[in-house]
């Protein structure tokens, strides 16, 4: 019974170890044991549960009736009629075209730009904690508050950025200029999180395959692409997932820069639209299921398509 | 590893340089903002020629601000302590005890931490009208714990699987009571994971806007981050940008405060399951 055991096994295995020594006494402690296991998860799955899957049950139950809360008493249940109403209009398509380049375009530039920090901070042999601490006001800020600070530093009355750059642009009038906006508020605000995961995948590169190939001969950027790169692909497709689930569910930004308009507006401000400005439950709900089943499937492209692998690797949703 | 010249320094030293503007630049922006008084709103100066506290104390003045600080506080707060105490239970039992469903609960956790919160909006809406608990501090505490439990059960376990629990035995085969052993001993272990776990749910609770403006409709329970989106300037064409501002810079020294005090344990946290597997 050494630490080292328990730590390696998630307990479970000097239990075990236990259990048949004891023999019969054993069945009884295991019984006991899975019981007091249970009831210790029991109140976290319970409220997940809860506030999840039942949620979400119930919106694919509302998803099928008309159920107007500004009309409570025409409800009535009308099968696909929500979804076929939903997909046969342009506005969901075109923002959902929307919400995938806002997301490809920002988890490229944060992975470029994460690999740039993360090579900064690994190689800081000076002033690493101000590094990391400023790295970090970006991820902790509130979102809503960086998307007011750069849109004030956009917006031609309030802002510098047409007077540091000789321009005379409403930057909120056209939808290229509001995109470049967006863009560039998601990318400070989450690139510190992808670089911290990316950082973490750089350390587990061993230095001995780096420093072999140095030996051998390969310059700094053929050790990068045909060593580090490799390497760290676990860690690189982790990070990736984490941000393109995160940032396919942008909201904030732009309800903050743009409420939507100059068709900037993404699926989450179409579905909080539909259910909580115009009170339609029913096709609200439509809209929430569809935003569920895209992100199974981003999920599913990921894990199968790719090979990330989740349980071994892990970044966290903040 | 061979010796650094000095120009490989100087090259490293202007990344760090560029890195802590890159970070710092939207913050300070925003400060100089909030120090502006009215007639240099419109400027376009990145720094306040004549800096001033009127934005800050039209703040307090408002009811809308303090009411709402008061609310994230307690919300964030009061959510961070039921989701560390439910995770620490779960993580606990998964890292220390032997029982079916375990991989199960792990790997749900993580399909949470995937789950898109605006696809319950809309029955949690629905639904909090009907049990009260709409606009209420509950009605948010509840859908954060929720969301930070995955991410806090995650973390946690990666922490407690560190901690080499036999010392506890040791302790108690030296003359220690069980609640002694389990205070003096694994009490100070396990409190760097907890501590860190709570950080990481702060700052979503802190943080969120989506359950905040669909959940709540007055000061009651309305947090700083709804309550910013609809401040009103004294006339309809008068937007309030310098006290969006203020409120902004309350609500973020906090965050840089802990940035600054435990960034250490943030990144450990942030990383953990990532390095430790």
């Amino acid at each position: 019974m050494t630490a080292t055991a328990a730590r390696s096994s998630t307990g479970d295995g000097t239990e075990a170890a236990e259990a048949g020594r004891k023999g019969k006494r054993a069945t009884s402690r295991a019984r006991s044991e899975r019981r007091l296991g249970w009831m210790l998860c029991a109140p976290a799955v319970t409220v997940i549960l809860l506030v999840t899957a039942y949620p979400i049950l119930y919106a694919l139950w509302l998803s099928l009736q008309r159920y107007d809360l500004r009309f409570p008493d025409d409800r009535g249940f009308v099968g696909i009629d929500n979804y076929q109403a939903v997909l046969s209009n342009d506005v969901w398509w075109q923002d959902l075209v929307n919400t995938l380049v806002i997301t490809a375009a920002s988890v490229v530039v944060e992975l470029v730009l994460g690999f740039a920090l993360a090579f900064v901070m690994y190689r800081a042999f000076f002033g690493r904690a101000v590094v990391r601490s400023a790295i970090l006001v970006p991820y902790g800020i509130i979102t809503v508050v960086a998307a007011f600070a750069w849109r004030f530093a956009f917006d031609p009355t309030t802002g510098f950025v047409n007077g540091l750059t000789g321009t005379d642009r409403s930057w909120f009038t056209e939808q290229w200029s509001s995109y470049v906006v967006i863009i560039a508020t998601e990318v400070w605000k989450t690139t510190p999180f992808m670089s911290l995961l990316l950082l973490a995948g750089f350390m587990l590169v061993p230095q001995d395959a780096v420093n072999a190939a140095r030996v051998d001969g390969a310059s700094a950027w053929q050790r990068l692409w045909k060593i580090i790169i490799p390497l760290m692909k676990p860690a690189i497709l982790v990070a990736v997932l984490f941000r393109t689930l995160d940032a396919f569910r942008i909201f904030d930004t732009i309800y903050v820069q743009t409420r939507g308009a100059q068709n900037t507006e993404s699926v989450s401000i179409i579905g909080y639209q539909t259910l909580i400005s115009r009170l339609n439950l029913g096709l609200g709900s439509a809209v929430s299921v569809l935003i569920f089943a895209c992100v199974l499937v981003i999920a599913f492209v990921f894990v199968k398509g790719f090979g990330a692998n989740l349980a071994q690797q892990r970044g966290e949703n903040p | 590893m061979n010796r650094r010249r000095t120009s490989d320094k100087v090259f490293w030293a202007g990344g760090i340089v560029i890195v802590v503007v890159y970070a710092l630049l939207p913050v300070v922006w925003i400060l100089s903002l909030s120090l502006k008084p009215t007639d240099e709103i419109t400027n376009g100066k990145f720094l306040p020629q004549d800096p001033s506290f009127d934005n800050f104390s039209a703040i307090w003045k408002d009811p809308q601000f303090p009411s709402a600080l008061r609310n994230s506080l307690g919300i964030a707060l009061i959510a961070t302590l039921l989701a560390v105490v439910l995770a620490t239970f779960a993580a606990y039992a998964i890292v220390r005890l032997d029982f079916p469903g375990k991989a199960l609960i792990m790997s749900g956790a993580l399909a949470i931490a995937m789950f898109p919160p605006v696809a319950i909006i809309g029955p949690l809406f629905n639904m909090w009208r009907s049990l009260h608990l709409f606009d209420t501090w509950f009605g948010l505490i509840i859908p954060y714990m929720t969301f930070t439990l995955p991410m806090a059960i995650w973390t946690l376990s990666a922490f407690f699987r560190e901690i080499p629990w036999d010392l506890d035995k040791a302790a108690r085969v030296d003359g220690a009571t069980p609640f002694q052993a389990f205070r003096k001993v694994i009490a100070p272990l396990a409190a760097p994971g907890m501590f860190t776990s709570a950080i990481l749910v702060f700052i979503f609770a802190w943080n969120d806007f989506l359950f905040a403006t669909a959940l709540t409709s007055t000061n009651r329970a309305r947090t700083v981050p709804a309550a910013i989106t609809f401040f009103t300037g004294s006339s309809q064409f008068d937007f309030p940008t310098g006290q969006i501002a203020a409120a902004s810079v309350v609500v973020t020294i906090p965050i840089i405060v802990m940035v600054l005090v435990f960034q250490r344990r943030i990144v450990a946290g942030l990383t953990s399951g990532a390095v430790k597997g």
